[in-house]
Order: structure tokens, then C-alpha cells, then sequence
């Protein structure tokens, strides 16, 4: 399987744009390497707006963009996309309604060795408490370079997540990306896995374990956290009745505390959730801490398990 | 060169017939005009000349504009009084400025485009002063000056600090928690250039809000990437909620901070004075889009024109109560019809 990373994914799809959509603006603060965006910028030397160090005025920028029809793509880390600038996206972005796009490299702990500073686990519930933000965490390259390109067409403010590292790239690359739709990845019967960002590759390969224990687990991508898919989680849960959520986030905030309250209020059912537990995250390489967090294979299995021994 | 620098100051007075209420600092002119090329040079202060007296030939009509002045006053306090709440202070300290930009300075549309596009925009980075934003862009004719009475009231648009969401014609971006709008208004100066729309930005800031770490990070952007189609006025009443600036955090020298910053800084000495405000806003256009942007440290008096809330801080957020609002009104006559 060939490995790539999201936010490559993420810098293509900003390409395509520049190529495609003369309205689209990007700007950076500081990290233009790192968030991939090189080739937009030498393409569209116009179009890009190096701030700075400088997320809050960053922010502020783009939101001003938006009056004359400028489409804003802002690029910097998820920490710095989010926590560090809540109060202008609230103000400026999510309750002025603009049509800013808020792209976020090197979400969760797979940012790796830099540690907790910058290895943000509460962006997700950040995001999606704000009215009518749409959030969404693609799984891999050829998702996130889709999801990049569909926000472009859609008209309001939306977070846009992805990470550092390569991780297998398997989704197919003329995927056409909807907003808010889940997707089917493997069809089971005994347990539905609901994931998102890195972790859905990782429940494909539970779903593997599983299968040889004798347990069928169905796999469904909810790239898009808000707005959630609320009627194919429904119809999921239906059939399987019982659930495992798996999310490089906070379990406070994440998916799993969105399709536990949709379940709790319209199907109630037994429910494990994969994520971080009310804890920073540390120094490590990304698959050390997925692992040591228990965001890996090993874990979902294991929260499988568990949920089908609760039905 | 000095010869030309003269003739510019001289044109500026001889014109003038009120106590010249602005300066900039000449060292700074001089390096700026210093900058340019001789030709370059020779065509600013010849249009600087020229639209000098093309001002003169069409004066605003000063006692008209005084009219809506004291209309708007009575509008502020009336608001602020019928809900027990608001900011008058600041709303009556930027009455002139305001009054000034949407009646007489800017080049703009009252049937309301959010795009703006060959309009001037202006962006209120100090929210709470909404009282008179409302009351000047009701009585310019954006809405209905009848909706002014629903300030501050349950399901009105006109919330306590301007917002977009409730669609209120005019206003552009929603403000109050402080220290944005100058990067609102980069965003929205950028998209000009892009569109290749030469009309101008403005904003208002308190001078408290500059407090705000993000004015700074603006401040620098602005002046490093030449965004020279924005005119910021700061409100320099040198009072906030806590007390005066000195004694909540002193600012020390604004001036030199903003020049220091790469600003071109005018100083107006009389921001009460609507001739002096337009003037000074007039002065700040002509020296636009040279490669720098321009800040107006606008000298006001908080609650000006009515008498009991001048020089004090008190009336930064405070109501009258209806007899001190019948005196407010005595002070201001009723020009273009209450709400």
C-alpha cells in the first residue's frame, strides 16, 4: 500500500484550485513548507499572503477577504488553526458568517516529536460547537486532496483537518467527495466501526483481526464529524447493534461524543470509544504514540470486543 | 522640494477658516515625499493642490452636517435610555467622525451590498460604540430610523454589538470583542487590490482596544505589505471603562509608535469639530496609496455634547436615567424628526 501524507493531499487539492477557481486565496502563517502549499504560492504568487507569525491577524485577514468574493484557505498547524485563535474565528469567521476555509496540518499526536505543545486533541470540539462550522477530518491523501477541492463549492466557514505523516493512501483518487456523507469502506454484521482522520485505515485492519475471530465488523468513514451523517449512522446501528468509535481526539468533543449523543437520544446502544483520554500527549514518533495512547488496531479490536459482549 | 512642501502647507491654511486643528509631523513628510521620484513628487502635491481647492469650490454644507450631528446625539442617548444600557460615551465622542464619513467622505451604496464592490467600506473595530453606527447608517438610509428603537431589544438586528448574522444592512462584519477590526479591514482592503477597486477602506479603533495584542500583529501587516488603501482613526480619548489610559496601562506616545511602525500618523487635534474631521479625512486620502497606510489619532472628548458626561470615564457603558436624558436632549435639538 503506498504511503502518503494528508496534508500532501491537502497541498494538491489547494493546487487544483489555484488552477481552477480564480476566487481562491490562500494564506499562511509561517508554515508554507510545511503545510504544502508551495506550488499554489509559485503558481499564484498574487493569490498568496504571507502573515506571518501572526495566526489572530491571519484569521481576521481572511475573514475580511471574503467582502469582494475572495474564497480564503488559511494554513497552519491545528493547534495554531484553533485554540490559539478561538475568539477571531468565533467573531470574525463562524458569527459573521464568512466563507473562510480553515485548513489545519498536523492535528493529534502524530504531529510526533514536538510534542504536546503543538499536538492538539481538542480541535474537533472546538470547532464543531461553533453554529453552523462545518468540521471535517479526512483519512487519507486522496481524501483530503477531494475534500480541499469540494469546500472550495460550498458557502460558509469550514474547518478542513489533516496531519503529518504518511499513512496509506487507499481511498480511490477520483473519489467524489460530499460533504456529510459517510462512507461505506466494508460491509459486517456483528459491530459497526465509526471513524475518522488517521484511524480509519487503522479499523480497516482491525476489521481484519476481527474477521478472524470470527466477528464481523462493518467500517464506515465519518469524514465529516458536523453535519453529522446522521441517518447512515442510524441505519448502521440498526442492524449491528453496537458500536466503536475511533478518532485521533480527545474523546471529549470528538466523534464519538457526537454519535453518542445522536444514539443516546434516537437508538440507544452499547458504545466503546477510541481516543484520547483526558490527557497531553508527549514527545514520540507517531506510531509510538498511537500506539501508547490507544489509537491503534490492537485498541479497536479490543473496544470490538467489548461492545459486542454488551449487546 | 521645500519650495513645493510650502506651497502645499500654505494652500492648506489660506483655505481654512477655522484654528487648523491638524499637523504631521514634518520629518516624517519629508521622508516620506523624499521617497518618491521628482516627477512623482511634483504630481502629489499638484494634486494634492488641486484637490484641495476642488474641496473648496464644493464646501460640505457644515451647518447641515451639524444637524444630523445633533440628531444622532439625540438618537444615542434615547437608545441607551430606553434599554438601561449601552455605551454612550464613545458613541457621542465619534458622532463628528462618523457623521463625517457617511455623510460627506466615503463613496458609498446604502442599498446594501455585502461584496462592496466600487465602494468605499468602513469597519467598526470598537463595537460597543454601536448606538451611533446604527444611528448614522439608519439616518444615511440604510433601515429605518423606526428600527432604532429596537436597539438592544429581544429578536431586533440591532444587537448590542454589530453583527452580520441578524442581516442589518451596512454592517459587514461583527465586532465588539476588541482588537480585530484593523485585520478585517487588511482582508477587505486586500480583495480591492485583487479586484482592482481603487475605492478606500476605513476603520475606528479606541484607544484602549490598541491593549489588544492582535492591533499590533495588524499594525506590522499593513505597513510591511504596503496595504496603502486603508485609513485607520484611532479614537483617542485617552479614557476606557477602568479609568483614563494612564491609569489602566499608559500607551506612551501613540504617534511615535505608529510611525515607528511605518505608518503615515496625522494628528487631529479637534476631533469634535466635523470641518476639521472631514478635512483631516480628506488629507488622509490624498496621502493613501503611496505605499503606506494611514492612521488618524483622532483627539475626542468622551460623551461629547452633553454636558455631565464629558471628561470623565463614566459614561463609557452607563444609562441615563429619564431626567438626566431630558437634560441630554435639552443640549441637542431635535433637527431631522425623532425616532
Amino acid at each position: 500500500m503506498e504511503k502518503k501524507d494528508t496534508r500532501s493531499g491537502f497541498g494538491a487539492g489547494l493546487t487544483v484550485l489555484g488552477r481552477t477557481n480564480p476566487n481562491v486565496v490562500a494564506l499562511c502563517a509561517d508554515l508554507t513548507g510545511s503545510l504544502k502549499m508551495n506550488e499554489f504560492q509559485n503558481e499564484n504568487p498574487e493569490r498568496f499572503f504571507q502573515i506571518g507569525i501572526a495566526e489572530a491577524n491571519m484569521m481576521g485577514i481572511a475573514a475580511g477577504m471574503t467582502i469582494g468574493g475572495k474564497i480564503p484557505f488559511t494554513g497552519t498547524f491545528a493547534n495554531f488553526s484553533t485554540s490559539r485563535v478561538y475568539d477571531q474565528i468565533r467573531q470574525s469567521i463562524a458569527y459573521s458568517g464568512k466563507n473562510v476555509k480553515i485548513c489545519a496540518s498536523h492535528a493529534g499526536v502524530t504531529l510526533g516529536e514536538d510534542g504536546a505543545t503543538h499536538q492538539v486533541l481538542e480541535d474537533i470540539g472546538m470547532m464543531k460547537m461553533l453554529p453552523h462550522m462545518v468540521v471535517i477530518n479526512p483519512c487519507d491523501y486522496n481524501q483530503t486532496k477531494a475534500a480541499t477541492i469540494a469546500i472550495a463549492n460550498h458557502e460558509g466557514s469550514v474547518y478542513l483537518r489533516f496531519g503529518r505523516p504518511a499513512v496509506p493512501n487507499f481511498t480511490p483518487a477520483d473519489q467524489n467527495f460530499i460533504i456529510g456523507k459517510a462512507l461505506h469502506l466494508q460491509e459486517g454484521t456483528d459491530v459497526t466501526i465509526f471513524a475518522t482522520g488517521h484511524l480509519v485505515w487503522e479499523s480497516l485492519e482491525a476489521a481484519k483481526t476481527l474477521a478472524e475471530a470470527g466477528i464481523s465488523a462493518e467500517v464506515i468513514n465519518i469524514h465529516t464529524i458536523k453535519p453529522l451523517d446522521s441517518k447512515a449512522i442510524l441505519s448502521a446501528v440498526s442492524k449491528t447493534k453496537c458500536v466503536v468509535t475511533a478518532e485521533e481526539h480527545m474523546l471529549n468533543g470528538g466523534l464519538g461524543d457526537s454519535i453518542a449523543q445522536l444514539l443516546s437520544r434516537e437508538n440507544p446502544t452499547p458504545i466503546e470509544m477510541v481516543g484520547v483520554n483526558d490527557t497531553f500527549g508527549e514527545s514520540g514518533t507517531p506510531m509510538q504514540l498511537l500506539e501508547k495512547y490507544g489509537l491503534d488496531a490492537k485498541a479497536i479490536v479490543a473496544a470490538a470486543i467489548k461492545a459486542v459482549a454488551r449487546k | 522640494m521645500n519650495f513645493w512642501f510650502i506651497l502645499f502647507q500654505d494652500k492648506r491654511t489660506e483655505h481654512k477658516n477655522y484654528q487648523t486643528p491638524t499637523k504631521i509631523s514634518v520629518n516624517k513628510s519629508l521622508n516620506f515625499y523624499q521617497q518618491s521620484n521628482i516627477s512623482n513628487l511634483i504630481s502629489q502635491i499638484y494634486n494634492t493642490i488641486f484637490a484641495k481647492n476642488y474641496t473648496i469650490n464644493i464646501m460640505p454644507d457644515i451647518s447641515k452636517l451639524n444637524d444630523v450631528v445633533s440628531q444622532v446625539r439625540r438618537d444615542i442617548v434615547r437608545m441607551v435610555h430606553a434599554n438601561s444600557s449601552g455605551h454612550p460615551g464613545g458613541s457621542l465622542g465619534c458622532t463628528e467622525f462618523l457623521t463625517a464619513l457617511y455623510f460627506e467622505v466615503m463613496n458609498h451604496n446604502t442599498k446594501f451590498s455585502m461584496d462592496a464592490k466600487g465602494e468605499d467600506v468602513f469597519f467598526l473595530s470598537n463595537g460597543h460604540i454601536s448606538p451611533v453606527f446604527y444611528s448614522v447608517l439608519a439616518r444615511a438610509g440604510y433601515f429605518d430610523v423606526a428600527e432604532l428603537s429596537t436597539f438592544r431589544k429581544l429578536n431586533s438586528r440591532l444587537q448590542g454589538h454589530p453583527t452580520t448574522h441578524e442581516g442589518l444592512e451596512g454592517v459587514r462584519m461583527a465586532s465588539g470583542s476588541l482588537g480585530q477590526g484593523l485585520s478585517n479591514a487588511i482582508g477587505a482592503a486586500l480583495t480591492k487590490k485583487l479586484n482592482k477597486d481603487d475605492s478606500m477602506v476605513y476603520t475606528l479603533h479606541g484607544d484602549g482596544e490598541l491593549q489588544e495584542g492582535q492591533c499590533w500583529e495588524a499594525f506590522m501587516y499593513a505597513a510591511g505589505k504596503k496595504v496603502d488603501n486603508l485609513i485607520a482613526t484611532i479614537d483617542y480619548n485617552q479614557k476606557q471603562i477602568d479609568g483614563s489610559l494612564d491609569e489602566v496601562l499608559p500607551m506612551g506616545n501613540l504617534t511615535a509608535k505608529l510611525e515607528a511602525f511605518d505608518w503615515i500618523v496625522l494628528e487631529e487635534f479637534q476631533g469634535n469639530n466635523i470641518e476639521a474631521v472631514i478635512n483631516t479625512l480628506g488629507r488622509a486620502k490624498e496621502l493613501a496609496g503611496n505605499g503606506k497606510p494611514v492612521a488618524i489619532i483622532m483627539h475626542t472628548e468622551m460623551g461629547n455634547g452633553v454636558d455631565y458626561m464629558m471628561g470623565t470615564h463614566k459614561w463609557h457603558g452607563s444609562a441615563p436615567n429619564d431626567e438626566q436624558l431630558a437634560d441630554a436632549l435639552a443640549q441637542n435639538p431635535e433637527t431631522l424628526g425623532d425616532y
